[in-house]
């Protein structure tokens, strides 16, 4: 047989065995082996896996202390070189569900090993951090241990041994919200007319893609004197150097550009054009100062009635781009914005 | 309104000596095709090949898909609009070459146009793998308007069809169907105990290469109307359109509305169907108030329980999807939504640009954003470099021998938002 794939798992003091809720305190430890919910989770990977280690963290400690608690547990599962980690079961125990919740995160993000959890439904870690692992459905409290300890270990041989996870209703954890596409035995025209016909029988039915819920951001406080403030232009309509040298995409950009505005009085069509592939691109060609106003902007500045337009612009294509690259783009113009003492943008879309 | 639709089953196209459907073969005079195209005098040059399934083809940039089909008896012609008279169609009979597809390629913005494969990973993703493909590579005359580019294209596909489709107007069809519907008055009162329901068929309008066309009108500046199922069957509406090819009504969609298919079998059974609503996807704000509106009051006066809307595209359009359901449910007329999801590659972002508690009755067609590698093909018909450009492709998409990776965004149909394929997604 092969050499057993690595697993650590992390438990609170309770289940580490240190003791109830006068130990909630206590920061984390490293132990080698299986402690509490690990021996039987090991029982249950048929010798193919291996618990090397159980870290365990006070539930009080953890939260209070999130971050850092979440660095030294992190540092403390790395040290094990683990091929997956384990959280939980929390079941619906809020801290501990949080705990388990946040080192989902932080091993997913900086180690890029999968985890396996269990909670019940309304833990809170869930909704904070559902998306960072797998989370068997479980009960409320610790009876529910029988039914998950055997649901974990099947996906964490699944994943131990590389081999693909089924779908949450197979495997019976919490969907993560990565969508995946698959051929289903109806095509869709057909599944929309059984949908209706049940939605007006008043029968159940299931939609394929549950409504996302919104961020909401509270628009910033006015800008003070917007006639010394220094303003920017962002824009997600494409608008690039002719011939797009950074080669931001048509739809579904990776990437965004910044580009320089000086001695510029506007946008020419021999300058500059858009390389969006979602709207009619005829007239943002034809005067790109359309979608990115650089002709107006110098009209201001020269009438006083802003300090200065910033010396450089940055463009992306909104075009079926990713709420994750969009935000992760905004970071990291924001970031750059702000260094460079600007004080007011104006965002373009299309 | 009744219309007879027969079908003649098209095993093969084989370019020959004049053009005659003989024992289910269809064979294709070129040059007296393309004689009939340059009527048109934009169109530069236009070669004609065959694709036919399972080939090592490549179609690549396709402008458009469109069924050839021929009146027989009824008023109106093929394309209304287009090729011939504006009279109302949708009734009488229609033959059609069932099996195969006139397919328009050439590059008119150069990166809004899609990709079919008859073979490989990708052939699973496109409708178009499966039928017999005569495409026509059009080059233009220099110095058109990327406008004037387009209509010459789109017309050149329509007139091709329609030159085809005379071939079959006395064959004897392989298969013979009835489509049926009733006056409003008397729809309403077909099956009583029946749930009447409506669909809200949603045409993409956000201008070049996003356009279509009802009778010839372009759809952005008509308001929201009826139209007859059989109409649509009739190619009274055409397809403008074919930026992120993925979720873009080619002709052929349309002429073949999946979705009306599906109304028509369950009518009777399961349901009464009473009547098609056509509406637009305009760019502006008040645009889509107005649609909106519009929309749902017609569908309030058609009296129905429940609609199924179908959008077209993405982004923007999420909008008017979204604002069609939330006014439509507002009025207690139940929504089902059939669209598609652009969740970034890791499936991991949120799909839609808008969303409302109000559609809890979903149909997706699949993550748009999907990356497929698609094996080097031994031919390819059009061009193999736009393939970095279009939706979908990236830099580096195109290796060297000719294999590609793209996002299924490029495929023609890949997520096609009437239901057309079986495309899904999951959560995971």
């Amino acid at each position: 047989m092969a050499e057993p794939f690595r697993v650590v798992h992390y438990v609170n003091q309770f289940f580490g065995q240190i003791g109830g809720e006068e130990q909630a305190h206590v920061p984390p430890a490293s132990k080698a082996g299986a402690i509490g919910p690990a021996v039987g989770l090991e029982a249950g990977l048929g010798g193919h896996g291996q618990v090397v280690g159980t870290v365990i963290c006070g539930d009080t400690y953890f939260t209070e202390n999130l971050e850092l608690a979440a660095n030294q547990v992190l540092t403390m599962i790395a040290a094990f070189r683990p091929d997956v980690v384990v959280v939980g079961p929390a079941f619906n125990a809020g801290r501990y569900g949080v705990a388990c919740g946040a080192v989902a995160k932080a091993v997913t993000e900086s180690l890029g090993v999968p985890v396996v959890g269990g909670m019940y439904g309304e833990n809170p870690g869930l909704e904070m951090y559902g998306r960072y692992g797998y989370f068997v459905k479980t009960r409320a409290n610790a009876a529910g241990m029988r039914q998950a300890l055997p649901e974990m270990a099947g996906l964490v041989l699944k994943l131990g041994q590389k081999q693909p996870v089924g779908a949450p209703e197979e495997e019976n954890y919490f969907p993560r919200g990565i969508r995946v596409n698959y051929f289903a035995g109806e095509r869709g025209s057909r599944r929309a007319v059984d949908m209706l016909v049940k939605k007006l029988r008043g029968e159940q039915f299931t939609t394929e893609y549950p409504m996302p819920v919104f961020d909401r951001v509270a628009p910033a406080p006015p800008v003070a004197a917007v006639s010394a403030a220094q303003v920017a232009l962002v824009t997600s309509g494409g608008i690039v150097p002719k011939g797009n040298p950074d080669r931001i995409e048509s739809s579904s950009a990776s990437k965004y550009g910044k580009y320089d505005l000086e001695g510029m009085a506007a946008l020419r069509a021999d300058t500059h054009e858009t390389a969006h592939g979602g709207y009619d691109p005829v007239y943002a060609n034809a005067d790109p100062n359309r979608v990115l106003p650089v002709d107006v902007m110098r009209d201001l500045e020269a009438q006083g009635r802003i300090g200065a337009l910033h010396r450089y612009y940055y463009a992306t294509v909104g075009n079926g781009t990713s709420v994750a690259n969009a935000k992760k783009f905004a970071t990291a113009i924001a970031h750059e914005l702000q260094n460079d003492g600007v004080h007011a943008v104006i965002l373009t879309s299309t | 309104m009744r219309l007879e639709v027969g079908s003649i089953f098209i095993k093969d196209v084989r370019l020959g000596e004049q053009t005659v459907i003989d024992r289910g073969v269809l064979y294709v005079h070129g040059e007296e095709l393309v004689e009939k195209l340059r009527v048109d005098d934009r169109l530069a040059s236009v070669s004609v090949e065959v694709a036919r399934p399972g080939e090592s083809v490549r179609i690549v940039p396709v402008k458009d898909v469109i069924e050839p089909r021929v009146k027989v008896t009824g008023s109106g012609d093929s394309f209304p609009g287009f090729t011939g008279r504006v009279h109302t169609t949708g009734e009488g009979r229609t033959h059609v070459l069932k099996g195969m597809a006139v397919v328009t390629v050439g590059p008119v913005v150069g990166f809004q146009e899609g990709i079919i494969d008859m073979s490989g990973a990708g052939a699973e993703y496109t409708p178009f793998s499966q039928t017999v493909n005569l495409v026509l590579d059009c080059r233009v005359r220099s110095g058109l308007t990327q406008r004037e580019h387009e209509e010459a294209l789109r017309l050149a596909g329509l007139r091709a069809a329609v030159y085809l489709g005379e071939a079959g107007r006395s064959v004897a069809p392989d298969e013979l169907r009835v489509f049926e519907s009733h006056p409003l008055g008397q729809a309403s009162d077909c099956y009583p105990g029946l749930p009447r329901v409506a669909y809200v068929y949603m045409l993409q309008s956000q201008g070049l290469l996003h356009d279509s066309y009802v009778y010839g009108v372009d759809a952005k500046s008509m308001l929201p109307t009826l139209i007859g199922p059989t109409e649509v069957m009739d190619g009274a509406i055409v397809s403008g359109n074919c930026v992120s090819a993925c979720d873009k009504n080619t002709t052929y969609h349309h002429q073949n509305n999946p979705i009306i298919e599906e109304l028509f079998l369950r009518h009777g059974r399961d349901l009464n169907f009473v009547g098609v609503v056509i509406t637009n996807e305009n760019v502006t704000l008040v645009d889509k108030e107005r649609s909106s509106s519009y929309t749902s009051k017609l569908v309030a006066m058609l009296g129905v329980d429940g609609v199924i809307i179908s959008e077209e595209g993405f982004g923007n359009p999420d909008t008017d999807l979204i604002m069609n359901c939330r006014k439509l449910e507002a009025r207690g007329i139940r929504t089902v939504l059939v669209t598609d999801e652009y969740a970034g590659r890791d499936g991991a972002s949120q799909s839609l640009a808008d969303a409302d508690p109000a559609a809890d009755a979903v149909v997706t067609a699949g993550n748009a954003n999907a990356l497929i590698a698609l094996p080097a093909m031994e031919r390819v018909i059009g061009q193999l470099a736009p393939v970095e450009k279009i939706a979908g492709g990236f830099d580096g998409s195109l290796a060297p021998d000719g294999s590609v990776v793209v996002e299924i965004q490029a495929i023609t149909g890949a997520t096609n938002e009437l239901g057309f394929g079986r495309l899904s997604t999951k959560g995971y």
